[in-house]
């Protein structure tokens, strides 16, 4: 219990009377790497959006090394060190790849008020922002645009500025989504190397099961908004409610 | 550049690459401009120097509206509030104390941040449309209060009678000769802007820009948007009310038409003219929105119809302003 | 006591006009997403129309309600169809900064067509007395726009609660994307909640125009009253217009009768009030960040 990083317990949130998350409890420990999977409308993007401050829940408590977080503003979350990625890529599409970066940066290191000090002559800056974009192979791409990268590459700046702002607790929202096999197997072996590193602890959604049955030590498994099942992949892969809900799903689609 | 292939493809026009030459250039061109500008009253008639000093004040009135709407994405309509804060500043310390001009402009620069911070406060914690409409409702209210505070701010002839005297710092200038008071204006004008510029590159600057794009962003980094946004409003505020009190002595009166919302649509005007998010672009585009109203209401009195359609054209057809566009031919030859 | 009901009554007139012109901003901010900031001109030509058939063409006064408003909507419908449209996929300020050109340029119109003068539409002869209530002389015409935002009021309601197209306008304001694939043609709808805007605040205007000065600045007079009132009641909030106008309609009421000197100042406190203790507005949903 007192080991947990981080842990939802009773999470619920209702818009009009529909309850899109309905009472999930979740624990992850430290260094963990965990999956929440499950088909769409599930409420998985609801309920990252209450652990990430974006919305506030309806009811339940939300703790981060112990300290109750519930309802917090998203930039102090992000201080506490919860970062999270977001589906839809974004970025800053009219900076620079690099400025993308020092953005968190900036942020982390406290200098958003710096006022009379040229952002670009800041080398701890320059440097700290350089050797993040090193780590997910961007840094030949540092001084473009970054509205004009590919989406592959976009999808892996997303990430960058999440790992900009040191967190200990990594929630990516389907990091994958989109891309080519190609980028998806580069995207999967990032992850693992940085989850190698033990400097992290990872929440991930995906829909690729190939890359979650990959990377995930544990997988949760949402439907309908409450849990459905939870254990390790071998365990889930022969969970019969599980198949249910995902065959259920296909049919109706 | 080199790079190698990697799963991006990227267009040539993405790599922010200047043209050679660009970092001694600029700076070097804006010497000469200064320099020009600075002889100006050796040759020109007296006409030119009146215009060159109201560019110079709307310029910094529409610089100080462009770190709020070019860089950090905030449309104000109220943004006349803070020129007429200055204004009245500087005009009701002038009538009054006959304090030298120096110590009205930083007394004005402090009245109207403290404004700023107000209107401010209530105006930054809602959305854009929020913030539109909160900026012009309250730019509405100081409008109100110099209308009706008749004993305080003489009602609609507004401030008047008042003298130029001492400049401050013990330096001997005739400041009612409109030649030494436009060099006056040029070297506060580009002291001002040089700390605007400043800003606009510092980690703080980047901040705006970024909330500017993706204000949810910016806050799930770790940054607390409103007070960011609040501090670039008291920032445009306060160098709004320099470009007021500036505006004050030049114009002989302070009246409550300089608070008036559609004084708040000229600097809105000339950053999309010269180009939003430009540094320079709002100074190039009071010039053009000055030289274009000398001569419109040369020949109609209806200026506020062709700033309008001005106004639609442009945010319709020509968005990056005039700056802009050059600036984005050159940039991707 | 007299002096009570009569600053009730002179309240509650004005929160009626301000609710008619305040919750046409509403309904396009519900669709559109905008605050249409030339709203307010569209009030004026209602005024000016009236005053143009009724004044000078000498027609009579009750047919103009309904044709000075068409007037005014067909002028929107152009608006919103050559200007506003081209800028729905950019930032929401493009969209604000063309409904401001647009108030610019209706404003100066108005000065050009109609000059910078006051004039006045004489109410129609079986409103142009004074009605007596409660031992309180009042103007017969000033309960006609009572009784006109009142069914106005009750008319909204049923149109966006009870009919088809109310329910239609209702799903495109909630998810455009979603109305789109359920097959509702919501370019049309966007046009048709523009122009219905525009409509509603030129009945204002028509119904303003013998009541009160019509001028060039009427316009801006009412949209600063009106963005007071939306952000009382909360934004894209129909009951809010409601009570936000009531309010504000008892702030000038009261305020104008019993503290003269600040009358001027006083919406704005009330509207800091709101903006500290409630920022959505009173009935207005929860804020986003």
């Amino acid at each position: 219990m007192s080991e947990a990083l981080l842990s939802a317990r009773d999470l619920r949130k209702t818009f009009g009377g529909v309850h899109a998350v309905d009472g999930v409890s979740l624990e992850i420990r430290p260094r963990e790497m965990v999956a929440l999977i499950g088909p769409n409308g599930a409420g998985k993007t609801t309920f990252y959006n209450m652990l990430s401050g974006r919305m506030k829940p309806t009811s339940g408590r939300v703790h981060f090394r112990g300290r109750d977080i519930t309802g917090m503003p998203p930039h102090a979350i992000s201080r506490l060190g919860i970062s999270r990625s977001f589906q839809i890529n974004n970025i800053f599409g009219e900076l620079t790849v690099r400025q993308n970066v020092e953005v968190a940066l900036t942020a982390l290191h406290r200098r958003t008020f710096r006022m009379f000090r040229p952002a670009s002559r800041d080398r701890q800056l320059l440097q700290e922002a350089d050797a993040v974009l090193e780590r997910l192979g961007l840094r030949e791409l540092a001084d473009t645009r970054a509205g004009v990268l590919s989406y592959g590459d976009k999808r892996l700046l997303e990430i960058a500025i999440v790992l900009a702002t040191r967190p200990t607790m990594v929630l990516l929202d389907e990091p994958t989504a989109g891309m080519t096999p190609e980028e998806t197997r580069r995207v999967t072996r990032l992850i693992r190397g940085l989850a190698e590193t033990g400097e992290y602890t990872f929440l991930i959604t995906e829909h690729d099961m190939d890359v979650v049955f990959d990377l995930a030590e544990r997988i949760v498994v949402m439907h309908r908004g409450g849990l459905l099942a939870e254990g390790t992949p071998e365990e889930i892969r022969s969970n019969p409610a599980v198949r249910e809900a995902y065959l259920g799903e296909e049919e109706s689609a | 550049m080199s790079r190698q292939v990697s799963a991006s493809s990227v267009s040539a026009a993405g790599v922010e690459r200047r043209p050679p030459g660009w970092r001694v250039g600029v700076p070097l061109i804006l010497a000469l401009l200064v320099a020009v500008l600075a002889a100006l009253p050796a040759f020109a008639p007296y006409f030119y120097i009146f215009v060159g000093t109201e560019i110079l004040i709307m310029g910094l009135f529409a610089a100080s509206f462009n770190l709020i709407f070019g860089y950090t994405g905030m449309l104000s309509f109220g943004h006349a509030a803070f020129f007429g804060m200055g204004a009245y500043t500087t005009a009701l310390l002038l009538l009054h104390f006959e304090v030298p001009l120096l110590w009205a402009l930083l007394a004005s620069m402090a009245t109207s941040a403290l404004l700023a911070a107000v209107i401010g406060f209530f105006s930054v914690r809602l959305g854009e449309v929020y913030f539109a409409m909160l900026t012009l409702a309250f730019g509405m209210m100081v409008y109100a209060v110099a209308l009706q505070w008749r004993s305080f701010t003489n009602g609609s002839d507004g401030i008047t009678g008042f003298l130029l005297g001492d400049f401050g710092l013990g330096l001997d200038l005739q400041l009612a000769d409109p030649a030494v008071y436009y060099r006056v204006v040029l070297v506060v004008v580009v002291l001002a802007a040089a700390v605007l510029y400043l800003i606009t590159r510092s980690s703080f600057g980047l901040i705006l820009r970024a909330i500017s794009e993706n204000p949810e962003r910016v806050a799930f980094c770790g940054v607390e948007v409103r007070r960011h946004r609040l501090a670039a409003f008291v920032i445009a505020g306060t160098f709004a009310g320099l470009a007021g009190a500036l505006f004050a002595p030049f114009n002989r009166v302070a009246n409550p038409d300089m608070i008036h919302w559609s004084q708040s649509a000229e600097p809105v005007l000339m950053t999309i003219l010269g180009g939003a998010g430009y540094f320079l672009g709002p100074f190039f585009g009071a010039a053009v929105f000055l030289l274009l109203e000398t001569w419109i209401t040369s020949f109609t009195e209806h200026w506020m119809l062709v700033l309008g359609i001005v106004l639609a054209l442009l945010v319709m057809f020509f968005r990056r302003g005039v700056l802009g566009t050059l600036l984005d031919r050159m940039l991707r030859r | 006591m007299q002096s009570f009901i009569a600053a009730l009554l002179n309240s509650l007139d004005i929160a009626m006009l301000l609710f008619i012109i305040a919750v046409g901003l509403n309904i396009i901010f519900g669709v559109l997403n905008i605050i249409n900031f030339a709203h307010g001109g569209l009030y004026m030509l209602g005024a000016y129309f009236t005053y143009t058939l009724v004044t000078r063409l000498d027609l009579p006064f009750w047919p103009l309600l309904l044709l000075a408003p068409l007037a005014v909507a067909a002028i929107a419908v152009a608006m919103e169809r050559l200007v506003l449209r081209r800028v729905y996929g950019r930032h929401v300020t493009d969209s604000l900064l063309l409904t401001f050109a647009l108030l610019l340029i209706i404003d100066e119109s108005v000065r050009m067509i109609w000059g910078s003068g006051i004039h006045t539409v004489r109410p129609p002869e079986s409103l142009s007395g004074n009605i007596s209530f409660a031992g309180v002389s009042y103007p017969s015409y000033s309960l006609f726009v009572m009784v006109a935002g009142v069914v106005l009021l009750a008319a909204l309601w049923a149109l966006f609660n009870r009919t088809r197209i109310g329910r239609i306008v209702r799903a495109a304001a909630i998810d455009r994307d979603m109305a789109q694939t359920v097959g509702i043609n919501v370019p049309l709808v966007v046009t048709g909640v523009f122009a219905f805007g525009a409509w509603l605040a030129a009945v204002g205007g028509v119904v303003a125009a013998p009541a009160r000065a019509i001028d060039p600045g009427m316009g801006d007079r009412i949209i600063i009253e009106s963005f007071i009132v939306v952000v009382i009641g909360g934004l894209g909030s129909f009951p809010g217009a409601l009570l936000g106008a009531l309010v504000l309609g008892l702030i000038h009421g009261f305020g104008g009768r019993y503290l003269p000197e600040v009358n001027l100042v006083l919406p704005y406190i009330g509207m800091a009030l709101v903006l500290l203790l409630r920022p959505q507005g009173l009935l207005g949903r929860e804020a986003a960040a």
